[in-house]
C-alpha cells in the first residue's frame, strides 16, 4: 500500500473479505485480526461515511464473535448513524445495539438521531430505532422520547404498533412516568382485533404482572373463578402440545384449589409422562413436582412412570423423578423406600449416587428425624450408606452420626456397634471422603463405650496400625477414645474386683451392661440385672468378660500403638500447669485433695504391681516380647518395618474377615486393602417392580402399622437455632413501575406529587401489579396522579361515570385478558387465538394527555 | 423475555450471539463457552432442556436444538413457555432455510448481516414478536430492496474484491 488515504479508502475489505480472510488463516487468526482491528481504526476516522459504516460493520463482527472491544468506535457509530442512507443507518444501530449500554458516556447524544427516526415515514426506519430504544434505554432517553412512542402506538401501520407496543415495557421500567401517557393507548391496543397486535399487548401486560398474578389469584378469588372454566376448556380442546403444557402450568401453579381442573391437569400430564418425547416427560415430570405439594395423590396415581424413570438415560428426568420419589416418602414407608433407592445408587453413577444419598440424608433429617420411627436400622443404614463406594457425603453422615447420638439416648447401643463395624474395617481408612465418618464413629464409641458389648475390639480396632495414616485430627479422636475406652474397661474392672460378693452374674455385667457406669447406680442395677441377667445374655455375643489379663493386654496394646508418638514431633508435649493457673479452677465441692499420693498405693495395690524400674505398665514376664517405653525407642528405627508386619499380621489373624485373600508369595504391601465390591443385588427392573408394590401399600395406610417398639425420644436441644423459613423479600426493583401502572389505574388523590419519583418507586409496582387485577376500571386510567389539581378531580368525576356502563364488559374484558394470556404464552404461533366472546367495548373519548399541557 | 440466542458449532466456535441484556464481551465469552461445555456433554436422545442458573444465574432455563453441526441455543427467563421457545427455534431455523435455500453453516457464516436481520425480525427487545416465517420473509425481503436501493447512488464498487477479477 503506497499512499495513505486515497490507497485505502479504494481498497478497503468488505466484511465478506474479512470472513474470508479469517478463514484462510494465511498468517494465523490472532495476526489477521490485529492487522484488519489496525486498519479498521484507520478507516474509521475517515470522512466518507460509506467506509466508515464499512469498517464500523467489520468492527461488529469482530466483537460480536470475537469478542474484542469496540468502545473505540462509540462515536463513529453516531456519525454513521446520521446518514441519510438505509444500509448506513442499520449498520449504526446494530453497532449500537452491540456496544452502546446505560454508561455509555455519550448516549445522549443520540437522542435527537432517535428522535427523527422515530418519526420517519419508512416503517423500518422506526422499527430499527425502536429496538435500539428497547435496549439502551436510560431515564433521560425514555423521558424525551416518550411523546414519540405515544405516538407509534395508534400509528396505522401494523408492524410499527406491534414493536412499539413490545418497546413499551422497557420505557416503563426506565421512565415510571411515561406510564401515564402511554397505557391508555397501550389498553386501547388491546380492544384492537388484531391478533398480532393483542398478541403484543398481551405480551406486555403478561411481563407485568406475570409474577403476580400466582399469588393474587388465591388473593382474588372472583378472578380465578373466572379463569378456570376457558382453560379447563382450552385444555381439553387445544391441539397445541405448548398450549396444553402452560394451561397446565397455570392451574397447578395458581390454580390447585379447583379440584376438577387440578384433575383435569393431571391427567393430561399423565399423557405427558407416557409420551416418548423427553421433553415432554420432563416437563410431565417437573408439573407433577409443583402438584405434589398440595395434592399428593396425583403423584400415587402415576408412581409407576416416576418410579421408571428413576433408571431413564436423562440426568434431568432422573433427578426429578427422585425428587418426587421423596416427596413420596412418609414414615411408613421409609425403611423400604431406603432401602430400594440404595440399591438403585449402587448401580448409578457417581453423581446420580450421590443426589439419591444427599437426598434420603435430607429427607430423613428433615425437622429433626421427624420421619423416622426405627432409630436402629436408620443409624445401620447410615453406617452402609458410608460404605457405598461413590459415597462423598461423609460429611453429612458424620454429622447425623453425632447428632443422632446427642439426641436419642435408646439408640446408643445400636450406634456403637455400627461405629465398631466402621472402625474394624481397615479398607475405609484409605477413603478420604469417609474420614469425617470414622471420626464420628471413633468420637461415639469412646463417648458410648459402656454400651459396647466387646470394648476390647474397640480397643484394638481404634489402635489398629493403619490409624497412624489419617489425618491428625482424626488421629487426635481415635487416641482420646482408646483413652476413654481404656478408662471404661479399668473401671469396670476395679468395679468387678470390688464387688465379687453380690452375684456370680456379676462376672458378666461389664460385657452387657447397658447402663452407666456410675458406681452409686450398681446396687441398683444389681438388682435389676438379676432380671435383665437373662435378657441381656440373650443379647450377648460371645465376648470376653474384662479380666485382668484383659487389661492387662489394653494396657500393652496402647504403649505400644502410643509410645512412638510421645517421641515425635507432631505432638506437643503438655507443659506442667502453673500454680496461678491452678489456682483459677475452683474446687468441686466434697473433693478433698491430698498432698501426698500414698493412698493411691492402697487402691492400686492389687493390680499387678509394676516391677520394672522404668515407669511402665509392662508386666515383668512380658518383658521379654513386650518393649518397654526406652528399649522401644531404641530399637525403634530398625525394627520399625519390621515391628510394623508383625502388627499388620497380628491385626489381619483377628480380622481376617475384612481383608482380601493373600497370594501365597505375596509380601503385604502397606496400601490399603481396596474395598470390598458390593455385589449385584438383582436387576433394575425388580427394584422397580418392588418399589412399586411397597408404595401401592404404603402412600394410603389403611390401618395404623404396629411398631414393635415406641418410637424413641429425640431430644431438642435448647442452643440449636431453628432458623425460621425466611421470608421472601417482595422484589423492590419491581416496585417503580407497578406504582406508576397503580396510578394510571386509580389516579388516587393520596399519591404524592411526581416530584417525589423516589417514594413512587417504593410503593409503585406491587400496588400496580395488583391492581392491574382487581381493578375493574380499566379503561379509566386517566392518571389523577399526584396534583392533586382541580383537573384531576374532574377527571375522577368523568370516570365514575363511564364506570357504570361499562363495568359489565370490563369483566368480561378482564377474563378474555388474563384468557389471551395465557393462550399468548404459547401456541404453534404466538397469533391469538380469537376470543370466544367478541368485545363490545366502545371507543373510549380520549382525554388530552398530560404531558401535550 | 427471551435473554439470549447463541448459534455454535459441534467445536465450540461461535456463529451468532445475541444478548438481550447488556454483558461486557469478556463476559459473553465465558457464557458461552460455559453453554458449550454443557452442551457436548449431553447424549443424543435426551430433552432439549438444560438448567441454566449456574450459568445465567436465577431464573434463567435454557432450550437447544441440534441440526447438523450447529446448536441453537435460546435462554429465557420464566414468562416463557419451554415448549413454545421450541418451537421458536423451529421457526428460527425454517426462515433461514428459506432465506438462503437449504442453509448450511457456511451461510451463517457468511451472512453476518442477514441472520441478524432475521433474528431481529422475529425477537424485538427480548419480546417475541413475529411467528411466521413467511411473514418475516417479507420483511426481510422489503429491508434488502430498502438496502439495496441506498447502495445504488455508488457506482464505483469501494471494496477491493469488486476490483481484482477472481
Amino acid at each position: 500500500m503506497s499512499g495513505p488515504s486515497l490507497m485505502d479508502s479504494l481498497f478497503q475489505r468488505s466484511l465478506e473479505d474479512l470472513i474470508k480472510g479469517l478463514r484462510q488463516q494465511l498468517i494465523g487468526e490472532q495476526a489477521f485480526i490485529s492487522k484488519s482491528l489496525e486498519e479498521i481504526r484507520k478507516e474509521i476516522k475517515s470522512t466518507d461515511l460509506s467506509t466508515k459504516s464499512t469498517a464500523l460493520l467489520k468492527l461488529s463482527y469482530l466483537s460480536n464473535l470475537h469478542f474484542h472491544d469496540m468502545s473505540f468506535a462509540v462515536f463513529p457509530a453516531l456519525e454513521v448513524l446520521s446518514s441519510p442512507r438505509f444500509s448506513h443507518k442499520k449498520i449504526a444501530y446494530h453497532a449500537i445495539l452491540l456496544s452502546f449500554h446505560d454508561s455509555t458516556p455519550i448516549l445522549l447524544l443520540i437522542t435527537n438521531h432517535l428522535r427523527k427516526d422515530l418519526n420517519s415515514t419508512n416503517e423500518f426506519e422506526v422499527s430499527l430505532a425502536l429496538q435500539c430504544l428497547s435496549r439502551i434505554a436510560n431515564v433521560d432517553l425514555a423521558r424525551d422520547l416518550t411523546p414519540e412512542v405515544f405516538t407509534l402506538l395508534s400509528s396505522n401501520k401494523l408492524y410499527v404498533r406491534k414493536r412499539a407496543v413490545a418497546v413499551v415495557l422497557r420505557v416503563f421500567e426506565k421512565y415510571p412516568d411515561s406510564v401515564r401517557v402511554c397505557f391508555k393507548r397501550l389498553v386501547e391496543n388491546l380492544e384492537n382485533s388484531d391478533p398480532q397486535i393483542l398478541s403484543a399487548v398481551v405480551g406486555v401486560f403478561s411481563e407485568l404482572v406475570l409474577k403476580i398474578f400466582s399469588k393474587l389469584a388465591p388473593l382474588e378469588p372472583r378472578l380465578a373463578k373466572r379463569v378456570v372454566e376457558p382453560i379447563c376448556d382450552l385444555m381439553r380442546n387445544t391441539g397445541a402440545t405448548s398450549l396444553l403444557f402452560e394451561c397446565i402450568r397455570t392451574v397447578v401453579t395458581s390454580l390447585s384449589e379447583y379440584e376438577s381442573a387440578v384433575r383435569l391437569a393431571v391427567g393430561k400430564v399423565r399423557g405427558f409422562l407416557v409420551d416418548e418425547d423427553p421433553n415432554l416427560k420432563y416437563l410431565g415430570l417437573q408439573a407433577l413436582r409443583i402438584v405434589a405439594e398440595k395434592h399428593l395423590w396425583a403423584v400415587a396415581e402415576n408412581k409407576e412412570v416416576v418410579i421408571k424413570s428413576l433408571s431413564d438415560a436423562d440426568p434431568n428426568i432422573k433427578i426429578e423423578s427422585l425428587r418426587l420419589v421423596m416427596a413420596m416418602v412418609s414414615e411408613h414407608n421409609v425403611s423400604e423406600m431406603s432401602r430400594v433407592l440404595v440399591n438403585y445408587a449402587l448401580k448409578s453413577d457417581p453423581v446420580f449416587c450421590n443426589e439419591i444419598l444427599g437426598s434420603i440424608l435430607s429427607t430423613c433429617s428433615r425437622n429433626l428425624y421427624e420421619i423416622i420411627v426405627d432409630f436402629d436400622w436408620y443409624v445401620s443404614l447410615l453406617g452402609e450408606m458410608s460404605r457405598i463406594p461413590h459415597c462423598q457425603m461423609g460429611d453429612e453422615i458424620e454429622n447425623q452420626l453425632i447428632d443422632i447420638g446427642l439426641r436419642v439416648k435408646d439408640v446408643r447401643p445400636e450406634l456403637v456397634h455400627v461405629a465398631r463395624d466402621l472402625l474394624i474395617d481397615p479398607a475405609l481408612l484409605g477413603n478420604s471422603f469417609l474420614h469425617g465418618v470414622l471420626s464420628a464413629a471413633a468420637w461415639e464409641s469412646g463417648e458410648y463405650v459402656e454400651f459396647s458389648r466387646n470394648p476390647l475390639e474397640l480397643m484394638e480396632a481404634l489402635l489398629q496400625p493403619r490409624t497412624n495414616l489419617l489425618p491428625p485430627s482424626i488421629r487426635a479422636i481415635y487416641i482420646q477414645s482408646a483413652f476413654k475406652v481404656l478408662v471404661f474397661c479399668l473401671h469396670t474392672c476395679i468395679m468387678q474386683g470390688e464387688s465379687i460378693a453380690p452375684s456370680a452374674s456379676l462376672d458378666y455385667l461389664p460385657s452387657g451392661v447397658s447402663a452407666s457406669a456410675s458406681y452409686e447406680l450398681f446396687d441398683d442395677f444389681s438388682v435389676e440385672n438379676g432380671a435383665d441377667a437373662t435378657v441381656v445374655h440373650g443379647q450377648t455375643r460371645a465376648s470376653a468378660p474384662i479380666t485382668e489379663e484383659s487389661i492387662v493386654d489394653l494396657l500393652n496394646l496402647v504403649e505400644l500403638a502410643f509410645g512412638p508418638l510421645l517421641g515425635s514431633h507432631d505432638v506437643e508435649e503438655l507443659g506442667p500447669v502453673s500454680l496461678s493457673a491452678q489456682g483459677k479452677v475452683c474446687l468441686p465441692n466434697g473433693l478433698v485433695l491430698k498432698e501426698n499420693l500414698s493412698d493411691l498405693e492402697m487402691i492400686c495395690g492389687d493390680i499387678e504391681p509394676s516391677s520394672s524400674n522404668s515407669f511402665s505398665f509392662g508386666n515383668p514376664n512380658e518383658e521379654k516380647d513386650g518393649l518397654s517405653f526406652s528399649s522401644l525407642q531404641i530399637k525403634e528405627d530398625s525394627e520399625q518395618p519390621h515391628e510394623s508386619t508383625s502388627l499388620l499380621a497380628e491385626h489381619r489373624k483377628r480380622h481376617g474377615l475384612y481383608y482380601l485373600p493373600l497370594r501365597k508369595s505375596e509380601i503385604i504391601s502397606n496400601d490399603y486393602p481396596p474395598a470390598n465390591d458390593p455385589t449385584l443385588q438383582g436387576d433394575i427392573n425388580d427394584n422397580a417392580d418392588h418399589l412399586v408394590k411397597l408404595t401401592a401399600e404404603s402412600l394410603v395406610p389403611k390401618r395404623k402399622p404396629n411398631h414393635s417398639k415406641p418410637r424413641p425420644v429425640v431430644v431438642k436441644l435448647d442452643e440449636v437455632n431453628e432458623k425460621p423459613v425466611a421470608m421472601k423479600q417482595p422484589e423492590s426493583r419491581d416496585n417503580s413501575l407497578s406504582g406508576a401502572v397503580r396510578e394510571v389505574l386509580f389516579g388516587s388523590e393520596d399519591i404524592l406529587p411526581t416530584s417525589s419519583q423516589s417514594n413512587l418507586s417504593n410503593s409503585s409496582k406491587r400496588k400496580g401489579k395488583e391492581k392491574q387485577h382487581t381493578d375493574p376500571h380499566v379503561e379509566s386510567k386517566e392518571s389523577a396522579v399526584g396534583d392533586g389539581n382541580s383537573s384531576s378531580r374532574r377527571r375522577s368525576q368523568g370516570k365514575e361515570r363511564r364506570q357504570r356502563s361499562p363495568r359489565k364488559k370490563n369483566d368480561e374484558e378482564r377474563k378474555d385478558t388474563v384468557q389471551k394470556e395465557k393462550k399468548n404464552r404459547s401456541g404453534r404461533h404466538k397469533s391469538i387465538q380469537r376470543a370466544e366472546e367478541p368485545l363490545k367495548v366502545p371507543a373510549q373519548t380520549s382525554v388530552i394527555p398530560d404531558f401535550l399541557l | 423475555m427471551i435473554k439470549a440466542v447463541m448459534v455454535m458449532n459441534t467445536q465450540g466456535k461461535t456463529r451468532l450471539a445475541k444478548f438481550y441484556e447488556y454483558l461486557p464481551v469478556e463476559k459473553q465469552q465465558e457464557l458461552i463457552r460455559g453453554v458449550f461445555a454443557v452442551l457436548c456433554s449431553r447424549a443424543e436422545n435426551v430433552s432439549n432442556f438444560i438448567d441454566a442458573e449456574s450459568i445465567f444465574g436465577p431464573d434463567s432455563r435454557l432450550v437447544y436444538k441440534h441440526f447438523a453441526t450447529l446448536y441453537f441455543v435460546f435462554v429465557f427467563d420464566s414468562s416463557e413457555n419451554e415448549l413454545a421457545v421450541l418451537d421458536l427455534i423451529q421457526v428460527f431455523v425454517e426462515t433461514l432455510d428459506k432465506c438462503f435455500q437449504n442453509v448450511c453453516e457456511l451461510d451463517i457464516v457468511f451472512g453476518y448481516s442477514k441472520v441478524h436481520t432475521i433474528l431481529d425480525e422475529m425477537i424485538f427487545g427480548g419480546q417475541v414478536v413475529e411467528t411466521s416465517s413467511s411473514e418475516i420473509m417479507k420483511a426481510i425481503e422489503e429491508i434488502s430492496k430498502l438496502e439495496a436501493a441506498s447502495n445504488a447512488i455508488t457506482l464505483i464498487p469501494k471494496s477491493a474484491s469488486g476490483w481484482r477479477s477472481r
